[in-house]
């Protein structure tokens, strides 16, 4: 009985899913496949407006299938990528895509990790430069620290 | 009564913590062991209360007692038992609690530790339960699981269903033992700075406590990531998501800190360094919890959304690491590295390989903070995403993959890089003629992803042949061979396993990213849809009733297109879930060697004939394997390190030392 009852639901709730928003079919993808490739390339920079953390390729939400069907029709009206991009920017804003714009605001986000690689690494070379490779023996107060290292290691390996 | 209980036992809990740290505070300064002990079993004892409270907490999750709030919103009676047990961690004052747990734990462990100077382990202890204080007063001051309602509701509302899998039942303890392991290299590190002592003995302590952290949050990531790729059901398993980000950051820090931690304890060197990366690793493990928990972020984990209990997590934060960083800044400089060593050598690779890491890490944290940073400063909004990461982090770590083979063909102090890649150009010819080779058989043809084969399999020969030449494999008798085999440490055998699981990693990661194919169509019984090599044909499709779920479950049929191999029947199904209204996806899994195949099951439709059909996507992730097999040999790689005789208790190199003499 009770199964009964929730299969009831089950088709219940099935057809006011159904009637209240049609259910997003697959998408048409475009006749041409070097077109869709393109199409898959940039759905995988745009970002579902209404999801979390989504690329509209990934997203199951309608809006996202309006996305992508509105970046394939401009891509079979020979749109190059880099207009289709400007014009989701104008509609939507920065947001819109994955890739952070290049300007003054996002210098240090762009350009801060490869500088402080090589900011760090040459003041590293410089330091190791200027470093006499050839060390001299242990003076004498190196050398009672270094026994007092070993001494202090033993005994914490004794306990 | 259970629950006044656990409610009692996390008060308990926090006392003990508060008497801990004033007693080791006390007892250091007094320098009288006595107390120092007295702090030690307080924390074993808040470790134990913890362990009731907790106990307590998964009791009312087995008992559906709907009185607590903290079951009321979070389980259901018709949860299968596995799942009513794990909903205890699947939220946010469970999963709290489950942090505290681990925390004290740790505590009682470094506080019954033997070995440790006197100085150096009161005060990590100190350290520990000022930690275990300020994590327990959050859990019970803002965050108490057991809390009760006025009025109990008949039923739950039950666990979000994408969390009812195996899984992510395992995976925060995973985590978070991870995350919280880090918190002890934490307190010796700041020990280490209060007692102005640095020194190899110091790095013998933290390696393990870094290893073991690390080991297990990289199965703690790697288990989340398998999760999201079936569970999710559109093929991804890496999206650089904020909340992956923030479990991406302590990892990084804690596998630059391993290898900082080496030199320390081999050579004395880099002792500031190491001290640096011990407070930020757990730093890092305090920011994600932030991250996740105050609702500052929007992800597809998000925790719980309350700013308030942000403002308290932010402010744990600050205190303890602002204090650590202050300490830092005042005593580093006294810091004296103990030796020296030419640019080319051990040391010298290891410090490039922790430049590396750092920077990495730095680029994961500019991408996850940046566009809060510049909405908060500027109002404009950005969007960080995967072609941020793909043009930044990918670039620095390649060419870290790059020197990295090189790094354990060193000797210490001053190494011959000649004689390295001399005795690596094999690994190197192999690696670009595997890139060449798949260039031309992979299509399309990516340069790129050729390139990355090549990495992957440079790393992967780089580890075998080291291991060759330590063992002197093909040029001595076999006999020679299996026996240095058994003389070489395990900590060289798990420095290979890992450094080879990284070069698996990428491999899986190159292919699965270049070259995976996705075909979506609507079909009927008996219809068919086509990606790369593989169709599926959609057999039936049936309503099935699980414990609280009901689904559709479909059944197909994987076969070759070009009719060769064996056909796979493999069932996908689309869940509701009446109690919380929620639809998710079991996605069907074909696996094929390397590859999987994956199917997906979306809604139903009709066709234009009028037939009944159902959308099916179905992927073909070429290698996929290797994504979430390289992660678990690099964790197996820690582990192995990890049993190490050099690395136990009292068996460092002063116990050979002494053996030998005795000898």
């Amino acid at each position: 009985m009770r199964r009964m009852l929730t299969l009831g639901l089950l088709a219940a709730l099935v057809a006011t899913t159904a009637l209240a928003e049609p259910a997003v079919g697959p998408d048409r993808p475009l006749a041409d496949a070097a077109q869709e490739a393109r199409a898959r390339e940039l759905f995988t920079d745009i970002r579902c407006v209404v999801c979390q953390h989504e690329a509209i390729a990934d997203s199951p939400a309608a809006i996202a299938a309006d996305m992508r069907a509105l970046v394939r029709e401009q891509i079979a009206e020979g749109q190059s990528d880099e207009a289709i991009r400007r014009d989701l920017v104008r509609r939507y804003g920065d947001y819109v895509l994955f890739t952070p714009p290049f300007r003054w605001g996002t210098l240090v986000l762009w350009l801060g990790p490869f500088l402080l690689a090589i900011g760090a690494g040459t003041a590293l070379f410089m330091r190791a430069r200027r470093r006499k490779p050839e060390e001299a023996a242990l003076d004498e107060r190196e050398e009672a620290e270094l026994d007092a290292w070993i001494k202090a290691d033993d005994e914490s390996g004794q306990a | 009564m259970i629950v006044e209980l656990g409610s009692f036992a996390l008060i308990l809990s926090l006392v003990l913590s508060v008497l801990g740290a004033v007693m080791a505070t006390w007892g250091r300064i007094q320098r009288r062991p006595v107390i120092a002990g007295a702090a030690s079993a307080a924390m074993l004892a808040s470790a134990l209360a913890i362990v009731v409270a907790f106990a307590a907490l998964v009791f009312a999750y087995v008992t559906s007692d709907f009185s607590v709030a903290n079951v009321a919103a979070n389980s259901h009676t018709d949860k299968p038992m596995f799942y009513k047990i794990a909903g205890a961690w699947g939220n946010h004052e469970g999963s709290l609690l489950l942090w505290c747990l681990v925390l004290t734990a740790f505590g009682a462990v470094l506080g019954l530790s033997r070995g440790l100077p006197f100085g150096l382990k009161t005060s990590a202890v100190a350290v520990q339960a000022v930690l275990s204080t300020m994590f327990l007063s959050f859990a019970a001051f803002t965050s108490n699981p057991f809390n009760r309602l006025l009025e109990a509701p008949v039923q739950g509302r039950s666990l979000n269903p994408l969390l009812q899998d195996p899984a992510l039942a395992i995976h925060p303890p995973l985590l978070y033992m991870g995350y919280v392991g880090f918190s002890v290299c934490f307190s010796l590190a700041v020990a280490a700075l209060i007692e102005k002592r640095v020194d190899p003995a110091w790095g013998r302590w933290v390696r393990p406590w870094a290893l073991a952290s690390w080991a297990l949050l990289t199965v703690g990531i790697g288990l989340g990531s398998f999760w999201a790729y079936y569970e999710l059901g559109w093929g991804g398993w890496w999206f650089w998501d904020p909340v992956e980000n923030a479990s991406f950051l302590p990892w990084l820090a804690g596998a630059a800190l391993l290898h900082s931690a080496i030199v320390t304890e081999r050579r004395g060197a880099l002792a500031g360094w190491t001290v640096f990366l011990s407070i930020l690793a757990f730093t890092f493990s305090m920011l994600g919890a932030f991250l996740v928990r105050s609702g500052v972020l929007t992800s597809v984990h998000a925790f719980a959304v309350d700013p308030e209990r942000g403002m308290m997590l932010l402010a744990i934060l600050g205190i303890a690491s602002g204090a650590a960083f202050v300490l830092f800044a005042l005593r580093a400089p006294a810091i004296r590295s103990m030796a020296t060593f030419a640019p080319v050598s051990r040391e010298g690779m290891l410090v490039l390989n922790n430049l590396f890491l750092t920077t990495a890490a730095v680029t994961v944290l500019l991408g996850t903070l940046y566009p809060l940073l510049l909405e908060a400063t500027t109002g404009a909004t950005i969007s960080v995403g995967p072609p941020y990461f793909n043009a930044v982090f990918a670039p620095l770590m390649a060419v870290a993959c790059v020197i990295l083979p090189a790094g354990p063909f060193l000797a210490w102090k001053r190494g011959d890089l000649k004689g390295a890649l001399q005795r690596l150009r094999f690994a190197a010819l192999l690696a670009v003629a595997g890139a060449g080779l798949a260039f031309v058989l992979f299509d399309p043809k990516k340069a790129l992803a050729a390139a990355g084969i090549g990495l992957g399999l440079w790393l992967i020969l780089g580890a075998i042949f080291e291991v060759a030449e330590r063992t002197r494999a093909m040029r001595a008798p076999l006999a020679e061979t299996l026996r240095r085999g058994r003389n070489l440490p395990l900590g060289a055998w798990g420095m290979a396993l890992a450094h080879a699981g990284l070069g698996v990693f990428i491999l899986g990661a190159v292919v699965e990213t270049g070259f995976k194919v996705e075909a979506a169509r609507a079909l009927p019984l008996k219809g068919e849809v086509a990606a790369g090599p593989w169709k599926v044909r959609l057999d039936e499709v049936n309503i099935v009733e699980g414990p609280n779920y009901l689904a559709e479950q479909g059944k197909l049929t994987v076969a070759r297109a070009d009719g060769r191999g064996r056909e796979k029947t493999v069932t996908a199904e689309r869940r509701f879930f009446p109690a919380g209204g929620q639809t998710t996806t079991e996605v069907g899994l074909d696996f094929r060697g390397l590859d999987d195949v994956y199917v997906v099951m979306g809604e139903r439709g009709q066709t234009e004939a009028g037939e009944q059909s159902w959308v099916v996507r179905l992927y073909w992730n070429p290698w996929a394997r290797l994504i979430f097999l390289g992660p678990l040999m690099m964790a197996l790689g820690g582990l192995v390190s990890l049993l190490d005789r050099r690395l136990r208790v009292g068996a460092g190199p002063g116990a050979r030392r002494r053996k030998e003499v005795g000898a």
